[in-house]
């Protein structure tokens, strides 16, 4: 274990032994799965079809808003059931990015106006819109647009100390609100289909093989970044005063920091990574809709951080996937009944696993190791 | 057109009738009855149009039967041999009785009868002809109906019989009916004077129904004539306007601010377990909403039962489904909490996660006991219905009775909160769990009985919400949201609190959404809390002392 | 360092060991193996209420076909999947049916935005879907057949009776509907059409609300402030799901009788229905391809197998359930016809196929995959059934491109040479 003194230790060193297998095998993913999609030929066992590529892709984007979510729940104690909502924003950046980008190739051949507009019998192209024809700016909103959001949401509430189940219910208001919007024809966004047809992104073919495998790839940076982020945030000193807020808030204000400042930027920073999330995983499942403002969506999310293990980042991020790959497993094979297993498998994990997976599996790798040692040792301390 | 061409001869035909109907004015002869009966019956569309219009010049005391039988479908004809007969239930089928002879032709199986087509226009001009024809019924509540049917007709042929029912009219609220519906009649009249006394006995009333009929006397048309053209009556008529107007304005907000108690009624009942659960113990009881569910189908489960063993008593069924209800939900409360949520108090965040999971399981479990369709709840006659007020707005029975029941449930946990030695031990856990353990309570019993009362009450709040909406295994998933933004708007831990929470919110909602539309005006509300929370962090009725940091 | 490869691909499920088997395409399917059909309609989640049944529907008309001795000579099988109400989760299931399963067909999908979300799946990997609900027209893919109503054959044939003097002759009208694409494209269309009979845009009201809307007080109070203006006053409703067992009875309840306020509904049919005390709604409409209550003999037959198979005998019958019953039995045929359950040519095949509408007639499937089919209005009655009280001389051709609305009137839907072309305003060749 590296000690906080020693500030010149190689950053790989100072992560956690499961942040570091975690970020092998993304790593390792982000390079591998594209190569034996695009370059191992079908016939071959060790082929992976582009059907999995995707399937996983989204996943990875999960994992990163999982990270996302920790982040503020595991490190600063702040418990939002609204964290769906940055991740469709950011996913509605990169929609209407790609709305813009099939141009006059829509079902009624409109130069500038996408179909459902042309079809709402709508004349020119709301003021919002503008600008999102351009990658960069678009790819700027994606991380704008949730963290202006958050910024906003954060300063008032955690200014006026807004805290606890009182934030996760007005966070969860906020996402619900944002639902009925978006579900409004009227706001611009395609109400309840949403944003969808997508046709390529930056010039490349959205169905061909190598647009998902980089798809693919890009997800597993950003979340191998996402990652490093959070983690080199937390053991800075700033994590640390953050992590005291999460203990004790009353005595690290007194101890004279501004709390609210700390959990803001924590706050904005994790809603711009689950904007990033969003916005990756849109091109890979072709839809964006109001339906991932649901406040169901957002405590999905906390359950897939709870089951993983809250409050060690790699843990959420196994968390995230574990839930969604039950989540595609079950309604496939056992279409009647998955919401029984998967309802039984939240309360047994909060029952017999409070730490989450990989909290319990740390617990019992230490126990073991200690009863392995200490008999060597002659006595326990 | 050939569709116009066709019409004048219907009308034609229509007027042949009459005249004949009219030069026969004693009784037309048997054969001409039956035959118009016949027509009624399968004949065309226009043709039974035209065969209502005969008979009722006919002035035959059998056609009020006839027509009436029309309204409520119950007009058939015998497959055998095309006999016109009006049907009424009988166990083994139908009880026929001749329409043109009214002999009793005994009980046929529905198959052997068609029943005649009659759709809304048919219907309707059968009512109102039914209307002209009842105006001296003995019974006051039909003359009443028939008033009311002839206001709304503005039949002009039907005002010497008005006239004459009206001065032989004695109970007071079918006089007034009757002279509202002569003005109505009266406003079309030749005669200025009539007019214009007609404006002045309509505008003394309050009735949006009026305020039509007065706005289309003012209305211009193209080349800038009004509609009514003496200038006194016109003016008349536009104070009358004016003043009618302003009354119903004041009512319309009176409605509005009615529906927002009614809605804010039905966000207290569906709050008011969690404000136990979670207010009061501090439970994120994801699955509150199931609760309220499995009170639902425990109502449709009795009515069930009732159905099966005790027809006759139906009526009594909700008020059975109440008690039932809340055990249900009360003992799914209490295994739940001894099951689960023990093992969960000082983590209240997990137990979000654990009641999560088990609405999850909940819902799929109902969808698989009972399917994945709504399910139909009755209404007791006696919650339906409304009452209607001469301002047109229409307070309902079942919305009365859920204002009702809410208060009285709301009522019934304060009582056992504050007056009971069950809700002494409550507070006394829920402010201090080792202090009442060392005074000898048993923590671990008090606990799992406080779920039960949250869990039960939600339970029935499922049976009064049986009664407006869809019983379905989704309906828990669509109050949970709601539920949760009354407690914490209201203020966690204050029952008050959530009273005041979840009419404010109903009555804001109702107000903001004739304006903004339904949508938008729900988004206002939120983005209202979001903002009153940074204003007051704790909740309308915000708990002061220490008990606030625990 | 396949290792990575492995982890993925066993990630993919236990269907793991099949996808490594199964290797070859299902047309060259050996003689014997079952033919498979995916079934993606929603088990759980909102849409579970709707389209439960027409899983079940399914596997009866599949276990019949088998019973009959299945196709092309081989059993059928049906691959059931649940996508729980959640789009994406439609795409992702709609891959798995086709790539990982190998359907050589998919029934399924039933709001608008789950066709939109799985519809570039079925292109990209040319599979088949069969969409059995009543939609909002404006779509025309050469993967898909739509089974359902286009807009005009239903709603254009509906406001049709009502202005007409049998249907009361309405001439104020009030648009309701909850706020999605097919409500705002139906009204769009309706107001046009409106405006077209001479109706002015004073008369009409529009008013939409959001899914799942239960208080309905208010609107149907200004329903009734609008029809008391003294003309006749008719309601359409595109009312969807959820929100219409309030909103009747919030109807009921305010006393609005179907001889005043007609309101006729095209989301409504006798599953909607089943949940509900239809006493106060005796009167009111709808409009749809089939009603339970038809007397023919096919559809005795119909609802009898029903019965039979789902155990219960209280179950109802709807227009999607015999959209289905056309739409695998023009498949089934199709098949034969081509010989083979290749998708292009079972495509080609079904092109004109025929099928007897349970409600007497027979339905023909068009080159721009809709149906002609006939339009029936029924009065609903006590028994939550409905009264037919009008129908279409014949069958109505399902126009996917609306004549009413400016830019898709221009637009041709014709899979067949020299067009070939969904959206096309020339032919492709």
């Amino acid at each position: 274990m590296p000690s906080p003194r020693t500030g010149y230790v190689p950053i790989l060193l100072r992560l956690d032994p499961g942040g570091v297998v975690l970020l092998a095998i993304v790593l390792g993913a982000a390079v591998l799965v594209p190569v034996l999609n695009l370059a191992v030929p079908p016939d071959s066992p060790f082929h992976v079809p582009s059907y999995l590529v995707s399937l996983w892709g989204k996943y990875l984007c999960f994992a990163l808003l999982a990270v996302s979510v920790d982040l503020v729940w595991g490190y600063c104690g702040i418990l939002s059931l609204g964290h769906g909502a940055f991740f469709a924003l950011g996913g509605y950046a990169m929609g209407m990015h790609l709305m813009r980008q099939i141009g006059d190739r829509g079902v009624y051949g409109h130069p500038v106006l996408p179909d459902f507009m042309v079809f709402l019998d709508w004349d020119r192209l709301p003021w919002y819109w503008h600008g999102f024809d351009s990658f960069a700016f678009a790819m700027m909103m994606v991380l704008l647009v949730p963290g202006t959001l958050a910024f906003v949401f954060g300063w008032l509430a955690f200014r006026s100390r807004v805290g606890g189940v009182y934030l996760s219910i007005i966070s969860q208001a906020m996402t619900y609100a944002l639902m009925l919007a978006f579900f409004r024809n009227d706001m611009g966004f395609g109400g309840n289909n949403g944003l969808t047809d997508f046709k390529d992104l930056l010039g490349f073919d959205l169905q061909a093989d190598g647009t998902r495998a980089a798809l693919f790839a890009a997800s597993a940076l950003a979340l191998a970044l996402g990652y490093l982020v959070c983690r080199l945030m937390m053991l800075s000193k700033f994590g640390r005063v953050v992590m005291a807020v999460r203990d004790g808030e009353s005595r690290t204000r007194f101890l004279g920091y501004r709390v609210e400042y700390y959990k803001l930027v924590v706050w904005v920073v994790s809603a711009m990574l689950a904007g990033l999330a969003g916005a990756l995983y849109v091109p890979q499942v072709g839809i964006i809709n109001p339906g991932e403002f649901s406040p169901a969506n957002s405590i999905e999310i906390i359950v897939w951080v709870a089951v993983g293990g809250r409050g060690t980042l790699y843990g959420a991020a196994l968390g995230g996937v574990l839930v969604n790959y039950a989540k595609t497993y079950f309604t496939g094979a056992a279409p009647e009944i998955w919401l029984f297993l998967l309802g039984g498998l939240f309360i047994a994990v909060t029952l017999f696993l409070p730490k989450g997976i990989v909290g319990t599996a740390a617990d019992g790798w230490r126990s073991l190791r200690r009863r392995i040692r200490a008999p060597a040792r002659g006595t326990v301390p | 057109m050939p569709v116009s061409g066709l019409r004048a001869v219907f009308v034609c035909v229509v007027f042949v009738f009459a005249a004949l109907a009219a030069a026969a004015p004693s009784r037309a002869q048997d054969g001409d009855f039956a035959a118009l009966v016949a027509q009624l019956a399968v004949g065309a569309f226009e043709e039974k149009v035209a065969a209502i219009e005969a008979l009722v010049a006919t002035g035959d005391p059998r056609v009020q039967a006839i027509l009436e039988a029309v309204a409520d479908r119950n007009l058939y004809v015998r497959e055998a041999d095309g006999l016109v007969a009006i049907g009424a239930d009988h166990p083994d089928g139908l009880s026929l009785t001749d329409a043109v002879t009214g002999d009793d032709l005994g009980v046929v199986a529905s198959r052997d009868v068609d029943r005649v087509r009659a759709n809304n226009r048919l219907r309707r001009l059968a009512g109102s002809a039914i209307g002209t024809l009842t105006l001296m019924n003995p019974d006051p509540a039909v003359r009443l109906a028939a008033a009311e049917a002839v206001f709304r007709s503005q039949d002009a042929s039907a005002l010497s019989a008005l006239d004459q029912a009206l001065a032989e009219e004695t109970d007071d609220a079918v006089r007034q009916a009757m002279a509202k519906a002569r003005a109505a009649i009266l406003l079309d009249s030749d005669d200025p004077a009539a007019r214009l006394q007609a404006v002045e006995t309509l505008g003394a009333l309050t009735d949006p129904e009026i305020r039509s009929m007065l706005a289309a006397m003012l209305r211009q048309s193209n080349d800038g004539s009004f509609q009514e053209t003496d200038e006194a009556v016109r003016a008349a008529a536009g104070e009358a306007l004016d003043a009618i107007e302003g009354r119903l304005a004041t009512w319309r907000v009176a409605g509005y601010v009615y529906q927002g108690i009614s809605l804010g009624s039905v966000l207290l009942l569906a709050a008011i377990g969690l404000a136990i659960t979670f207010g009061v113990m501090g439970v994120i009881n994801m699955a509150h909403g199931e609760m309220v569910m499995l009170g639902a189908y425990t109502t449709y489960v009795v009515q069930q039962i009732f159905r099966d063993l005790a027809p006759g008593l139906f009526d009594v069924s909700l008020l059975v489904a109440i008690p039932a209800a809340f055990l249900v939900a009360g003992l799914a409360g209490i295994a739940i909490e001894r099951g689960i949520i023990r093992f969960l108090y000082g983590r209240p965040l997990e137990t979000l996660l654990a009641t999560w999971g088990l609405s999850l399981i909940l819902q799929q479990l109902v969808r698989t006991v009972f399917g994945p369709t709504n399910r139909e709840v009755g209404s007791p006659s006696w919650m339906q219905g409304a009452i209607e007020t001469t301002a047109g707005i229409t307070l309902t029975y079942n919305r009365l009775y859920i204002i009702l029941f809410s208060l009285i449930v709301f009522a019934g946990l304060i009582f056992v909160l504050r007056r009971t030695a069950l809700g002494l031990q409550m507070r006394a856990v829920t402010q201090n769990r080792q202090m009442a353990r060392a005074m000898g309570i048993r923590t671990d019993r008090v606990d799992a009985l406080t779920f039960g009362l949250g869990s039960g009450i939600a339970g029935m709040a499922g049976v009064a919400l049986s009664q407006i909406d869809n019983v379905s295994p989704n309906l828990g998933q669509s109050y949970i949201i709601d539920s949760f933004l009354v407690v914490v708007f209201g203020g966690v831990g204050n029952l008050w609190g959530t009273l005041a929470g979840a009419f404010s919110l109903g009555i804001a909602n109702k107000l903001l959404e004739p304006y903004a539309g339904a949508v938008l005006g729900k988004i206002l509300v939120l983005v209202a809390i979001i903002l009153f929370i940074q204003k007051r962090p704790r909740g309308l009725v915000a708990l002061k002392g220490r008990a606030v940091e625990g | 360092m396949g290792l990575f490869g492995r982890i993925a691909r066993w990630g993919a499920g236990a269907a793991l060991a099949s996808a490594l088997t199964v290797g070859a395409p299902a047309a060259m399917a050996q003689e014997g193996e079952p033919i498979r059909i995916g079934i993606l309609h929603s088990l759980s989640g909102t849409m579970a209420i709707s389209e439960t049944t027409l899983k079940d529907v399914m596997l009866m008309l599949i276990e019949e076909q088998n019973a009959a001795g299945g196709v092309l000579g081989r059993p059928l099988e049906a691959v059931v999947v649940d996508p729980a109400s959640d789009w994406p989760l439609f795409a992702e299931k709609a891959r798995e049916l086709i790539e990982q399963e190998e359907v050589d067909v998919v029934f399924g999908c039933w709001t608008s935005v789950s066709r939109k979300s799985v519809l570039p799946v079925f292109e990209e990997l040319n599979g088949l879907l069969f969409y059995p609900v009543q939609y909002e027209g404006e779509e025309s893919s050469r993967n898909v057949f739509y089974t359902g109503a286009a807009p005009n054959q239903q709603a254009i044939p509906a406001v049709e009776y009502l202005m007409s003097d049998e249907g009361g002759a309405a001439e104020r009208w009030v648009l309701l509907g909850t706020d999605y694409v097919y409500p705002r494209t139906t009204n769009r269309i309706l107001r046009a059409f409106l405006n077209a009979n001479g109706v002015s845009d004073d008369d009409i009201m529009e008013e939409y609300t959001p899914f799942g809307h239960s208080d309905w007080q208010t609107i149907v109070a200004e329903v009734q402030e609008f029809a008391d203006q003294g003309l006749p006053t008719a309601v359409v409703s595109t009312i969807n799901g959820d929100a219409n067992v309030p909103f009747y009875l919030e109807l009921a309840n305010q006393g609005i009788d179907a001889a005043d306020i007609p309101v006729v509904a095209f989301s409504v049919g006798e599953e909607e229905l089943a949940g509900l005390d239809t006493e106060p709604l005796v009167g009111h409409l709808a409009a749809w391809n089939y009603f339970m209550s038809v007397d023919t003999a096919e559809n005795e037959a119909f609802i009898a197998a029903w019965h039979d198979f789902i155990g219960d005998d209280t179950r109802v019958t709807n227009d999607p359930m015999e959209a289905h019953y056309i739409g695998f039995n023009m498949w089934v045929q199709a098949v034969e016809q081509a010989g083979t359950t290749d998708v292009d040519a079972v495509r080609q095949a079904m092109y004109g196929q025929e099928v007897a509408n349970l409600t007497g007639g027979v339905a023909v499937m068009n080159t721009n995959h809709h149906l002609s089919k006939p339009v029936l209005i029924g009065e609903i009655l006590e028994d939550g059934q409905f009264d037919t009280v009008w129908e279409t001389d014949g069958v109505v051709v399902g126009d996917a491109w609306s004549d009413f609305i400016p830019e898709s009137a221009v637009l041709t839907a014709n899979w067949t040479y020299p067009w070939v072309c969904g959206n096309c305003e020339t032919p492709r060749f």
